[in-house]
């Protein structure tokens, strides 16, 4: 046993303080324990994604807790809310902004389908632009739900092969 | 409404027949107090003119009217409002269908600016000397004006390249989409879905 007092750094032997793995495993296990969102708040949806971000349910037990406004910094869209097809060009243009590899949730009826506005104003879900991966039902849906997709997008994100995926082709990025 | 009446008055003797009778609606019990009067396309800026300088301060709302297999078809509502006088003043203005114009009040009320879009974006009448008339709830480049009576609620396709593009929204089916049915368990969704026992089902509406 390593002594705990031991000054840390380089002093012990190998077998001790390295863990074998593969590096895709390790590059994964540090995107998906670090995603920070780009929390795109269109209706009421957005309240329950703050209600989530806040004390009560706590998204940075989970790792996502950095919301990030400017989309160069962020690697997870959450739309929560209705889009509209005049903010569906702010959306997708958004979704362009962010870096990759990126991800994105569907939060709420009207970001999955329209929702209750089958309407000549309103995007019939927002995967008519993006590449979803996962959606939530409910409307709008409990924080539990948001929480949810998202240790499900972690899932996704440990079974992809992050190292070969650096950067995802266009045509892989197709919905 | 008595100073309502008033500035009617004034306006008809200084624009004759351009300014048509005053309509009027009172009501107690909500405290309504409307007097309505019909101007002419042509008079419709100096008569706004006139009226700010009668104390008519405040532009409440300009809203355009689709009156489909009428004549004129559109109809144009400015409701003013006075502050000093504590009055509201409706105007209405016909607009044919062939030369859907009506002169642009935003140099009398500042705020008929995003009012004026809203009625172009929805109905298309232009308003002419308008500062910045683009659209303002649908995307620029969209190709119809969806509060006409002929556009149907679900939208049309269009595609815009390099735009945008739009799809006609589904009206049948969805957990959304309240279904025709006598009886509330049947056309609710909600309802319909926490599964009333039969017995309440099967009552007919309007029963006693």
């Amino acid at each position: 046993m390593p002594d705990s007092t031991a000054t840390v750094g380089y002093g012990g032997r190998l077998e001790d303080e390295a863990i074998v793995t593969r590096l895709d495993a390790a590059v994964d296990w540090a995107r998906k324990n670090s995603l920070w969102p780009m929390p795109m708040g269109l209706a009421c949806c957005a309240i329950e994604l703050m209600a989530t971000a806040a004390s009560r349910f706590d998204i940075s037990r989970f790792g996502a807790e950095v919301m990030r406004f400017s989309p160069r910094q962020a690697d997870l869209m959450i739309v929560a809310g209705t889009v509209t097809y005049k903010m569906a060009l702010a959306v997708k243009r958004i979704w362009e902004q962010m870096p990759d590899p990126k991800w994105c949730i569907a939060m709420g009826a009207c970001a999955s389908t329209g929702g209750m506005y089958r309407s000549y104003a309103t995007l019939q879900g927002i995967d008519k632009l993006l590449p979803v991966d996962v959606y939530i039902a409910g409307c709008p849906p409990r924080p539990e739900a948001l929480l949810d997709a998202l240790l499900k997008i972690q899932e996704k994100i440990s079974r992809e092969p992050g190292l070969k995926r650096l950067k995802k082709t266009p045509a892989e990025k197709a919905p | 409404m008595a100073t309502a009446l008033e500035a009617v008055q004034a306006l008809q003797q200084r624009f004759g027949s351009a300014v048509g009778a005053p309509a009027t609606f009172a009501d107690r019990l909500t405290g309504r107090d409307e007097v309505t009067v019909t101007v002419a396309r042509e008079q419709l800026a100096a008569v706004c003119r006139s009226l700010k300088e009668a104390g008519f301060d405040f532009l409440v709302d300009i809203c355009g009217v689709d009156n489909h297999d009428s004549d004129p078809r559109f109809a144009v509502h400015y409701l003013l409002y006075s502050f000093k006088n504590r009055c509201l003043l409706r105007l209405r203005v016909g607009v044919p269908e062939e030369d859907a114009t009506v002169a642009s009040v935003t140099s009398v009320w500042k705020g008929a600016d995003w009012h004026e879009r809203e009625c172009y974006d929805m109905l298309g009448i232009r308003f002419t000397g308008h500062p910045d008339l683009r659209r303002i709830l649908m995307w620029e480049g969209y190709p119809f004006h969806p509060l006409r009576k002929e556009f149907p609620l679900e939208g049309q396709p269009s595609n815009v390249p390099d735009v945008a593009f739009t799809e006609a929204a589904p009206l049948q089916g969805g957990p959304f989409v309240t279904v025709h049915g006598p009886h509330v368990a049947d056309r609710e969704p909600a309802v319909r879905e926490n599964a009333l026992p039969e017995d309440i089902r099967s009552v007919e509406p309007n029963k006693p």
